[in-house]
């Protein structure tokens, strides 16, 4: 039995890892130095359930995957330009902040807004997909609370695998402590998987799927809908970098023999 | 006038983890210096009274549980109405969990349910003047901040490792249950089993002193021109099986995989550490074959003592990153090291 899908991946912007960030204060709050400048990427576990979401829409006839991000609309106009490259979809974009200072639960309201408001919704073919934490805000949160608003309760974090079983029933692979995976099996859809890695390689960039995409992704850019994160009762009393420098001694002329008996010691120690 | 629930979670033993006592530590630090301020603890799971006396000589001053075979799982929907039922009964203003895996999928949830807040990955909780505040990390543990809120309940995932343990002794708890009604709609999902490597075969040892992290130089041509996969994939092993270290990795060594190069087959994603990988807390790192780039040393912050093996000494390890560089070749300073350990083991 082979159900088509309607499977919302929810995923926002997020710094080039290879940036380097510093916090500063701004009058709604703190904010990272630079923002606007930051070179932007796919949030990576986001990007994980896209890839996870494409490939089962192939493989699933009938499915269809749409992308919700909330962030600046002119960064994520940037970051599309790659993201659309690599698999299908339709944007739903938001516009407003993807700082990691933003509120989870104001931001789970707009996202499970968003994805409420998709023509045609279908809770029945419903799967949410996203990442199970930002490299933002990485609170591991947020999915949780969407899931909640949507009203669904088969859920499912630190997803690395997804089975449509022959009768329809979903068998899922969670990551849980110990380098283990809890496997659970889902009756059917609705249900809301926040993905770590999962299995799939980042999908070569395709012209061809990129101009298709593009044709939805610049009239959803066009209508983003501004986003307000008020971060109504949250306060924060400081923002730092860790004082994280050490002293690094550059051990450089010692034989294979010396430092190998200097590790053991300190293992040992 | 605050209102603390630790809220725990049995084990498959029906004990309590290390990480609930970690919780309930925190909590009562938080009791103590929140003046009258109420502690209660809450337990779900298949059979609990065990568990809570483990903790009964806590400043808790009320148990709270619910039990039963359906809890025995570790389900969203069920642990939801469990934690929602207690949170209830308890009428709570902060809830302190463990993050643990089962409780970091459920409880951000239950804090939409009650028209909360839920901050997660807390590594520090702290009050002043009747304030409470916590901090936790941020851009993947690149900056820390501290944080305050006024909507409650506020609910707070404690890290695992990121506290003491509370030490609070055995004695008989009188816990009052709180009935809870399953509807089948909670019931669609089942938990079949733990899909985990051979004992032999389990590399992340969460407990380990020491973490062992492998980049890609282990797949790379060495000084002969050649690729010496068996070789480094027998040094990393017998050191594991030595030393008893928990094994992580760069991305970029378990994404060769992907790429359709020859791989280390006892690596997977779960081993990556970093920004896209985990942030494990180990009083000893030592990282081989590793550039020390920043995406991957973010995942060392709660790693104590820092060493690295590597053969260029200007790479991100010696930027501050670790506390002693080794500009060498790891293939031999790994095969010395593991003949010591096995001499050492001898005798």
């Amino acid at each position: 039995m082979s159900t088509a899908y309607q499977i919302v991946v929810c995923g926002s912007i997020v710094p080039d890892p290879l940036q380097t960030l510093e916090p500063v204060a701004s009058p709604t709050g703190p904010a990272l130095k630079n923002e606007m400048m930051l070179p932007a990427v796919l949030d990576p576990w986001a990007g994980h359930a896209l890839y996870e979401a494409a490939n089962l829409a192939k493989n699933q006839p009938g499915s269809k995957v749409w992308l919700v991000s909330l962030g600046p609309k002119a960064k994520l106009q940037q970051v599309m330009m790659t993201v659309a490259q690599k698999v299908p979809f339709e944007l739903v974009a938001l516009d407003g902040s993807a700082s990691g200072f933003t509120d989870a639960t104001e931001t789970a309201a707009a996202l499970a807004d968003a994805i409420a408001a998709i023509p045609g919704l279908d809770k029945s073919k419903l799967l949410v997909f996203g990442g199970w934490e930002s490299a933002s805000r990485g609170a591991g949160a947020t999915m949780q609370m969407v899931g909640e608003r949507l009203g669904i309760v088969d859920q499912f974090q630190g997803v690395d695998q997804l089975t449509v079983n022959a009768d329809g029933s979903l068998e899922i692979l969670e990551r849980i402590e110990g380098g283990k995976h809890q496997v659970s099996k889902c009756a059917s859809a609705p249900a809301l998987l926040g993905w770590a890695t999962g299995n799939l390689p980042e999908p070569k960039n395709n012209p061809q799927v990129g101009m298709v995409n593009m044709r939805t992704v610049m009239p959803a850019l066009q209508k983003a809908k501004p986003t307000k994160l008020a971060g109504e009762g949250l306060s924060f009393a400081s923002v730092a970098l860790p004082k994280q420098l050490r002293e690094t001694q550059i051990v450089k002329d010692k034989s294979p023999d010396d430092i190998a008996k200097d590790i053991v010691e300190w293992i040992k120690k | 006038m605050e209102t603390i629930l630790v809220l725990a979670h049995t084990e498959n033993d029906g004990s309590l983890a290390k990480s609930a006592r970690e919780a309930l530590h925190a909590a009562a630090a938080l009791h103590k210096s929140l003046a009258g301020s109420k502690l209660i603890v809450g337990v779900i799971g298949e059979n609990i009274q065990s568990a809570a006396n483990s903790i009964a000589a806590s400043p808790a001053t009320k148990y709270f549980g619910v039990t039963g075979a359906e809890f025995s799982q570790s389900r969203y929907a069920t642990d939801a109405v469990a934690a929602e039922a207690i949170f209830k009964a308890a009428q709570a203003t902060i809830i302190v969990a463990p993050a643990t895996s089962r409780w970091a999928r459920v409880l951000p949830g239950v804090a939409q349910r009650l028209g909360g807040r839920a901050d997660t990955h807390v590594t520090g909780v702290a009050a002043a003047d009747g304030k409470i505040s916590v901090s936790r990390w941020y851009y993947r543990q690149r900056m820390e901040g501290a944080l305050t809120r006024t909507q409650r309940p506020w609910i707070l995932g404690i890290d695992p490792g990121s506290q003491t343990t509370c030490n609070c002794g055995p004695g008989t708890a009188v816990i009052e249950m709180v009935p809870v009604n399953l509807t089948d709609a909670s019931k669609r999902t089942t938990v079949v089993g733990i899909r985990e490597p051979k004992a032999d075969a389990q590399t992340i040892r969460p407990d380990a002193q020491l973490l062992f992290v492998t980049g890609a130089g282990w797949t790379k041509k060495q000084a002969d021109g050649q690729t010496h996969l068996p070789e480094a994939e027998k040094l990393i092993l017998d050191f594991l099986k030595k030393s008893r270290a928990s094994l992580g990795s760069s991305k970029s060594l378990v994404d060769i995989g992907g790429e359709g190069q020859a791989v280390l087959p006892f690596l997977s994603h779960l081993n990556q550490i970093g920004q896209t990988g985990a942030t494990p807390r180990h009083a000893k790192g030592l990282s081989t074959c590793c550039h020390g780039e920043e995406p991957h040393t973010v995942g060392w912050r709660f790693i104590g003592e820092r060493r690295a093996i590597n053969l260029d000494p200007n790479c991100g390890w010696a930027r501050g990153k670790a506390d002693v560089l080794y500009v060498a070749d790891a293939f031999k300073i790994m095969a010395k090291v593991n003949e010591l350990l096995a001499g050492a083991g001898k005798t």
